[in-house]
């Protein structure tokens, strides 16, 4: 049955998963929907069954991730558009992504 | 629904068992001992309602499922549906009668992934659990195409005391199907399965060792394949939170309309299930009283509405508490705070020895 799981909550285990750099793409695969939740409320990752619940922040960088720009980008976009420090952004940003991409939800072009 | 009580959460996740037909035969199918029909199936036009009402209450997911959900020619307007809907649609098939043409049609109509079932690691185990001579062959034929379409590919596996010793088998096989998740689910003991406990029950020792295997390919494979495990909750010492709690986050749709909180609980004598001709889904899950019956933990014995675990296992599941006990209301006998623990662990022990032979899944002979 489905489960749901905040990414924001899990604990953050790198151990096994891709390195990732800047200048990576990340994608949302076939098959991994980002959509609202009316009824909830709040947006969610929809991936085979699995639904993660999304926090604001987290709903910014997956909303970003077209297949084309690369994380650098992605943060540049993000540092700029909420004035915050870009180092910061950063290590979120990629904390997140490694995540999701060890869950295999996320998929590096 | 009494006046007063808080409306329930609406649920995430919605099974449509659009059929009880289905090519294989698998002794521990989670349909019920009784079958549906086919003359007593949903047409297009309520499933597709249904999906719409489900969409608008919060589903977010939908399980198309069966017996085999691909024995229905409409399949491809209810994914159709589905998307309309704005639905996530899974198809859990056994893939041994889907067309490459076929599949593209799906594809094409918006299916979000595929659930392949995978009854073992060879065709010989494969084959004669799911009692269709050449149907391993054809999910290999049919894995190679799902992921040559673009579609993401889960393999499921259920285990038993007949394929349990094939786990790194499955595992490789995943791997080499090109599947991003393997369910390895241990047999959960209803319908058909209970029926077929003597067959199916696997030896204590080999299960521990068969979930420190699956903890290890977990860990290697970690970002490659996605491992998910269902445990063999006789030899367990807690519950497992079943459907994340009754009336929680989940339903199930019959092929002829009824709606159940799980697969198993119309084996709960004393509950009323209304069915999707007559009622609309919203109000069957807020106001039917057998989704009432067992939500929360207002209906819990004193033991589990005192306990910690309350709201984690949220008592176990109903069902089994019935089939083991004699009483739905029970906490779940698996539990070793119930008096039945131990009785459990026996039986379960007593039937890994037998050498019962499949009771197949069939349906039962038509009244003349």
């Amino acid at each position: 049955m489905t489960r749901t799981e905040n990414p924001e909550n899990t604990e953050l285990d790198t151990g096994g998963a891709p390195a990732l750099s800047e200048t990576d793409v990340v994608k949302i695969p076939r098959g991994v929907r980002l959509r609202e939740d009316k009824a909830r409320g709040g947006w969610v990752l929809l991936a085979p069954e699995r639904v993660f619940q999304l926090d604001p922040v987290a709903r910014e960088v997956l909303s970003r991730l077209d297949g084309e720009r690369s994380i650098a980008a992605i943060v540049d976009d993000l540092a700029a558009t909420f004035a915050a420090p870009r180092e910061r952004i950063l290590i979120d940003v990629r904390a997140m992504l490694v995540d999701l991409l060890t869950k295999n939800v996320l998929e590096v072009v | 629904m009494t006046p007063g009580t808080p409306a329930p959460q609406p649920p995430i996740g919605m099974l449509a068992e659009l059929t009880h037909r289905c090519p294989l035969q698998c002794p521990y199918c989670s349909n019920p001992v009784e079958l549906t029909r086919k003359r007593d199936e949903l047409d297009t036009e309520t499933w597709q309602r249904v999906f719409a009402e489900a969409a608008e209450l919060g589903v977010l997911q939908v399980h198309l499922s069966g017996g085999e959900p691909a024995a229905r020619p409409d399949l491809e307007a209810l994914i159709a549906g589905c998307v309309d809907s704005g639905l996530y649609s899974n198809l859990i098939t056994a893939g041994v009668n889907i067309s490459r043409a076929r599949l593209e049609a799906l594809a094409d109509a918006g299916l979000d992934h595929v659930q392949l079932s995978i009854q073992g690691a060879t065709a010989e185990v494969n084959d004669r659990i799911a009692n269709l001579p050449g149907a391993f062959d054809k999910k290999r034929a049919f894995a190679a195409e799902v992921t040559d379409v673009g579609l993401p590919l889960t393999l499921n596996s259920v285990i038993h005391r007949h394929n349990l010793h094939q786990i790194p088998d499955l595992v490789e096989l995943a791997l080499e199907l090109g599947a991003r998740r393997l369910e390895i689910a241990h047999a959960q003991y209803y319908g058909w399965a209970l029926a077929n406990r003597g067959a199916l029950m696997p030896p204590r020792e080999q299960v521990m060792e068969a979930l420190e295997l699956v903890e290890a390919a977990r860990e290697r494979l970690k970002g490659k394949l996605v491992i998910d495990a269902v445990v063999p909750d006789y030899y367990a010492r807690l519950p497992k939170p079943c459907m994340n709690g009754w009336g929680r986050q989940s339903l199930n749709v019959t092929p002829n309309g009824r709606v159940l909180p799980c697969h198993a609980a119309e084996t709960i004598p004393g509950l009323e299930f209304w069915n999707v001709r007559e009622h609309a889904l919203d109000e069957i899950w807020r106001d039917n009283p057998a989704f009432n019956a067992y939500r929360g933990t207002d209906w819990m014995p004193d033991a589990c509405q005192s306990c910690d675990r309350r709201e984690i296992d949220w008592g176990g599941c109903r069902c089994q508490a019935l089939a083991l006990t004699g009483d739905a209301a029970q906490m779940d006998p698996v539990c070793e705070f119930s008096p039945y623990h131990d009785d459990v662990q026996a039986l379960a022990i007593v039937d890994a020895q037998k050498g019962d032979d499949f009771a197949y899944r069939r349906f039962a002979r038509q009244p003349a």
